[in-house]
């Protein structure tokens, strides 16, 4: 057992995909030589070589369309995109193409492949490096997404994302690289649409994923205080999500709070919402609420985003009200 | 544009004539079949373009693989894909490539590394630099080839495309089949430039052929073919051609002179092949005879496709993901 970074622990899942797997490769902005701009991919050209691991131009369109290209021609490419903000430039070829490959050709192939990015904010990056877009990712058939929140996922979940046959999203929040955690000598791939109980209790669920499980267990101890035992669920997995795990810890509690850094709108806790308050309406004993950002691009000053952000008090204030 | 190899020997002109006719013969009958309404959604027919796949293809390795666009039929079928399952998928059926979940814009067959058609304009150029990447790095000594039109000379995605494969030097051979139109528009009206000049602009090789004349086709792509596979870099490959229809089937072309589309009609490859063959002693016979083989291989392909079951949606949302496999680490 080690003590690492979350960074870290995505490192290490890298270096141990590319060793077992000669056909994972890694490509990216800044990726080999400058070892990633939050310094994930740090000593992998090294290791593996410039072959496997590749600086790219600023082409994100033409990076990720290449890796669909790569992994219909037997590689296993793992992309680094700087920032979530900049998925928008890779559009065509994650929802057109490595979504689609395999059904629109019939089933004939797969497109195993794994796109990196980090979301959200807390740094002051501003409106177009701060959002968190995974809503858009998980309404694509064809997608999977991922969003670990501990270090043991965030190695785990980069293994079993790399070693998957469809294209996966590993939403790495920025936040959380330099959170601290332990990584057995002997970690293994976290099962993708598996969520995690991060708290057990009897209550309340609060379901959350990446840098707001931190947020929903500070929460819940707050809650404690007040004599209110919640339960944390981490999904880990956006798309598929662990439905059965949800639907089995709101049967325990019969209240549901969905909180994300996302804004609320349209988001993944709306879909969380629909399906609860559908298969899980006879176990409702009060109203599903949301918590997430305002529906407004994520400000820059310090003060606003602080404010945008959803905290835990907003979590505390949820759960009330579902109790109420 | 003065690439025509002579002599060029006349059976293996033969062969590119029974290629290029072969296009043809499928594409006119799904135009036929396009108007009767048996074959759903829209089409993009290349009548008129077909020595540049048939072409192009002639020198390709049965692995080295192939990114198409949506005009994409005579780059499947010049590939070598499968007559029957090629209209079993045209029309929706079952047994088709795509077992009716792609239909004319998606046509694939990965087993002969045709990485599919694709209703994206520009986007199979990616997929190909990245595909020639997997070559690169497995050393498979095969290339990968991309086939796009004039009208994705102005996607942003063809030009991250080009410096990427030009900066990595990988086995990828560009083939721009310039017929003058972009959907609805000319050429003239959409680009400052032209292919040689953004080519150059990349430090690419690149050559300009008559894209009607097989022979040059050919023998022009035979040498950046061998260009590319001997790990020189990428090429470009200017095929000049016209298009004899409308963007899709049914288009009325009210935007286009009748006397353009007088002219690209004129200008027939296989027209052109033709007086070539019996230049160099084939015989009228011979050529009805290939015209008529031809026609019976695509009647029998269309008796088979029209009388396939169609799809059932029992299995369809299986195809969405791959099955489940334990993941070891």
């Amino acid at each position: 057992m080690n003590e690492v970074r979350f960074g870290q622990a995505i490192n290490k899942a890298l270096a141990d995909a590319m060793t077992a797997d000669p056909s994972v490769i890694v490509l990216g902005e800044d990726v080999a030589r400058p070892g990633g701009p939050f310094g994930v991919t740090r000593g992998l050209l090294d290791r593996f070589g410039p072959e496997r691991v590749r600086d790219t131009p600023i082409s994100e369109a033409a990076i990720v369309g290449a890796s669909v290209g790569a992994a219909m021609t037997g590689l296993r490419p793992v992309v680094e995109i700087m920032f979530m903000d900049f998925v928008t430039l890779t559009m065509d070829a994650l929802v057109n193409q490595a979504a689609k490959a395999r059904f629109m050709f019939g089933g004939q192939l797969s497109v195993p492949m794994v796109v990196r990015m980090p979301h959200g904010g807390g740094i002051n990056a501003g409106p177009q490096h701060s959002q968190c877009l995974e809503a858009w990712l998980a309404h694509v058939p064809g997608l999977k997404v991922v969003c670990p929140a501990t270090v043991a996922d965030a190695y785990g979940l980069t293994r079993a994302a790399i070693a998957d046959d469809d294209p996966v999203i590993v939403v790495e929040n920025k936040a959380l690289y330099a959170a601290k955690g332990d990584l057995p000598d002997t970690a293994a791939a976290t099962p993708i649409g598996r969520a995690r109980t991060a708290r057990a209790g009897r209550d309340a669920t609060i379901v959350s994923y990446g840098a707001m499980v931190p947020v929903a267990l500070a929460a819940a101890a707050d809650l404690g205080r007040d004599g209110v035992d919640a339960e944390v669920i981490d999904l880990r997995s956006l798309q598929p999500w662990d439905e059965p795990a949800v639907l089995a810890s709101l049967a325990r509690t019969h209240r549901l709070v969905i909180a994300h850094e996302a804004v609320e709108a349209f988001g993944v806790g709306a879909e969380i919402a629909a399906r609860m308050s559908d298969v899980g309406f006879d176990e409702l004993d009060g109203p599903i609420v949301r918590v997430g950002a305002p529906f407004m691009p994520p400000p820059f000053a310090k003060t606003l985003e602080d404010w945008f952000r959803p905290d835990a008090a907003k979590i505390v204030a949820a759960v009330k009200r579902t109790m109420a | 544009m003065s690439h025509t190899l002579a002599p060029f020997a006349t059976d293996r002109l033969l062969e590119l004539y029974r290629g290029m006719r072969l296009v043809r013969e499928a594409e006119e009958r799904l135009s036929a079949l396009f108007a009767e309404g048996e074959i759903p959604g829209f089409i993009h027919l290349s009548i008129g373009q077909e020595a540049v796949p048939v072409g192009v293809a002639s020198v390709l390795d049965e692995a080295d693989t192939l990114a198409s666009n949506h005009r994409g039929h005579g780059h499947a079928i010049a590939k070598g894909l499968d007559l029957d399952r090629f209209f079993l998928e045209l029309l929706g059926k079952q047994d088709g490539y795509c077992r009716g979940r792609g239909g004319s814009m998606h046509v694939a067959d990965m087993k002969l590394g045709m990485l599919g058609a694709n209703g994206i304009v520009g986007a199979g150029l990616p997929i190909a630099v990245g595909s020639a990447l997997a070559h690169k790095i497995r050393g498979t000594g095969h290339i990968a080839v991309v086939f796009f039109g004039d009208g994705a000379l102005a996607e942003g995605v063809l030009h991250e495309s080009m410096n990427l494969a030009q900066l990595w030097s990988l086995p990828v051979l560009f083939v721009c089949e310039n017929n003058g139109w972009s959907e609805f528009t000319e050429g003239a009206r959409q680009l400052t430039t032209d292919p040689q000049r953004m080519a150059a602009a990349y430090g690419m090789k690149a050559t300009k052929v008559d894209g009607n004349d097989v022979i040059a086709v050919a023998g022009a792509a035979r040498e950046a073919v061998a260009t590319v596979r001997a790990g020189k870099g990428p090429c470009l490959l200017e095929c000049v051609t016209r298009r004899v229809r409308g963007h899709f089937e049914g288009d009325p072309q009210k935007y286009r002179d009748a006397g353009d589309v007088a002219a690209a009609t004129r200008d027939d490859p296989l027209a052109r092949c033709e007086s070539q063959l019996i230049a160099d002693g084939i015989s009228q016979a011979d050529i009805e005879a290939v015209k008529t083989a031809t026609a019976a291989r695509v009647d029998a392909a269309v008796a088979k496709a029209r009388a396939g079951p169609p799809p059932s949606p029992a299995d369809t949302l299986a195809d969405v993901y791959s099955p489940p496999r334990e993941v070891a680490t």
